[in-house]
């Protein structure tokens, strides 16, 4: 898989086929996003609805600074300068993630994934009804992202940027599984109850995971601010938020790589059915319920299981 | 008697009209295992979960050490130094029991924001945790599972679990409940091995372990305590006979 996403691209690239590229980096930058939804979602065990939000201000934070720095305006934040930009999109993310964390977190089940849809779609509508920033119409940026060493203008740079940014994130979540902080969260996910009894106040575990998970999915968005160029609340929409959890259980939340298949089985079916059909999102959607049914861990539950199936219970 | 390690002020709870704890007041000293008894719906489990922060009395005070913890929330009561286990079994079925224990040395152990080093090789959380496990005598089962073992060594594990927080005092929460008779002795003789250590509020229905372990007693009926004492005295208390142990005397 990590070979695969190494090499067919670059692969690809050489012999002509840009197009294919493209596709891969929109693949990778999802990926990341859904590893840091899959922090609070698989780790946490709380569905938040409202994800795509941090993707959009990961990607207004680069799209409003080179917008001022080419039409002038807002001294402070005016800039080309890619740190400025990222640094903007993780801090902004941070401080809603903290907001909204601090508010949405104090419920829980269904309560919590209409809070957090509900803020999801505040940042939607706050963007629309800017007019400076294009409204609904979006945000063309002029200028990607200046970054020393590496020309985001070279799609293979762009690529590897986001190639090497994903196996950070998932080697980044990887260590924070098995750590005491990592456990104290998944406790929480499992027996609240308990982890009470043991002393633990879940709360500021919860909330720090809710704002790391918002991080990483504003650092996708400043990723794909940069890929695409064009910038739309369209990106921050609900639906948004559904696609990225799609691929977290699909993939299978809790599991490492999870969110990594599950953003190559979305974006592969993706392209597959619409061949066929307009009407792709049916047939998805089918494919979707047999996976939240049939199989407890996604798909990556099901490879792993019957790749060791019967070592497992020998106890 | 020496000053309580816990006191238990004039409690009150009412659940709509319905007054399940009238005006409580509990001493449990320093070293002994005192148990707490009473018939079906006498307010054993309500007393027990406000004792454990889970619901918040109407009045009066709970002083542990000295100091009065009402009101504060659950993990507070945890921190104080006061570990519950539970009637029905909570523990983390999809863990080893090793990691079970193990995540209950660690909320002792301070904050847990570590996003780094590999918990579940870490030294400082694994060797407490199997000293727990064996005390309870379940270090055989360490790497199982909590969902593969039997009941019986589950609310063993409970126990491994409240005291990897370190308690001062142990509530114990019907901890026999569902045990075969052998299952049973064997806990009991786990329970006599913590009263050199640990205090014991237990709450129990199984007579033969309350009378082999408490050294005081309190009865519980319908919300009032009617009887404190020693075995012998409770034993012999006309009321508590008439209300209580005359349904199990055959």
């Amino acid at each position: 898989m990590v070979l695969l996403l190494a090499v067919v691209p670059y692969v690809l690239y050489v012999t002509g086929n840009t197009f294919w590229l493209d596709i891969f980096t929109r693949l990778v930058i999802l990926a990341i996003a859904a590893c840091g939804l899959n922090l609070i979602l698989g780790l946490g065990g709380l569905v938040s609805f409202g994800h795509a939000a941090y993707i959009g201000i990961g990607a207004y934070a680069v799209g409003i600074p080179v917008y001022h720095e080419t039409y002038g305006g807002m001294d402070a934040i005016a800039s080309y300068n890619g740190f400025v930009h990222l640094g903007l999109a993780l801090l902004c993310c941070a401080i809603f993630a903290f907001i909204t964390g601090v508010i949405s977190l104090r419920t829980r089940g269904v309560n919590f994934i209409m809070i957090t849809m509900a803020f999801g779609q505040m940042m939607f509508y706050a963007i629309v009804s800017i007019e400076t920033y294009g409204g609904d119409d979006g945000l063309t940026i002029d200028l990607r992202s200046e970054l020393p060493f590496i020309n985001l203008d070279s799609p293979l740079s762009l690529y590897g940027l986001c190639y090497i940014s994903l196996l950070v994130v998932v080697f980044l979540t990887y260590r924070i599984r098995n750590s005491r902080f990592g456990i104290t969260l998944q406790g929480a996910k499992s027996n609240e109850e308990r982890m009470n009894a043991i002393g633990v106040n879940c709360y500021k575990y919860q909330l720090t995971a809710f704002v790391m998970s918002g991080v990483i999915c504003g650092y996708a968005g400043f990723l794909l601010g940069n890929f695409t160029t064009f910038i739309s609340p369209e990106m921050m929409d609900w639906t948004r938020s559904g696609e990225i959890m799609f691929m977290v259980i699909l993939g299978g939340a809790a599991m490492l790589w999870g969110p990594v298949i599950g953003a190559v089985l979305f974006i592969v079916l993706e392209f597959v059915l619409s061949e066929y059909t307009v009407y792709w999102h049916l047939p998805f959607g089918l494919m979707l319920i047999f996976a939240v049914l049939f199989l407890r861990d996604g798909v990556t539950g099901a490879i792993h299981g019957l790749s060791s199936s019967g070592a497992r219970h020998q106890s | 008697m020496s000053t309580p390690i816990l006191e238990v002020r004039n409690l009150c709870k009412s659940f709509g009209g319905v007054v399940a704890i009238d005006n409580v007041n509990i001493q449990v000293a320093e070293g002994e295992i005192h148990a707490l008894i009473g018939p079906n719906g006498a307010g054993k489990t309500t007393l027990i979960s406000q004792l454990s922060g889970l619901l918040q009395p109407d009045s009066g005070n709970i002083i542990f050490q000295g100091k009065d913890i009402t009101g504060l929330p659950p993990y507070q009561f945890s921190l104080a130094g006061l570990a519950r286990s539970f009637q029905i079994t909570s523990v983390f079925q999809e863990l080893t029991l090793a990691d079970n224990v193990a995540l209950a040395v660690q909320a002792h152990a301070g904050h847990a924001f570590r996003f780094w080093r590999n918990a579940k090789k870490d030294p400082a959380l694994r060797e407490p945790a199997m000293a727990y496990l064996k005390q309870v005598g379940l270090e055989e089962r360490a790497g199982w599972l909590a969902s593969e073992v039997s009941h019986g060594e589950r609310r063993q594990l409970e126990i491994a679990m409240a005291l990897a927080t370190d308690p001062v005092l142990l509530l114990l929460d019907e901890p026999m409940a569902g045990m075969g008779r052998e299952e049973s002795a064997e806990l009991i003789g786990i329970l006599k091995n913590l009263r050199t250590e640990k205090t014991l509020l237990l709450v129990e229905h199984d007579m033969d372990a309350v009378f082999a372990l408490a050294d005081r007693i309190s009865v519980l009926v319908y919300g009032q305590v009617i009887a404190s004492g020693t075995a012998d005295e409770i034993r012999n208390n006309s009321k508590v006979r008439s209300a209580y142990l005359g349904e199990d005397e055959s």
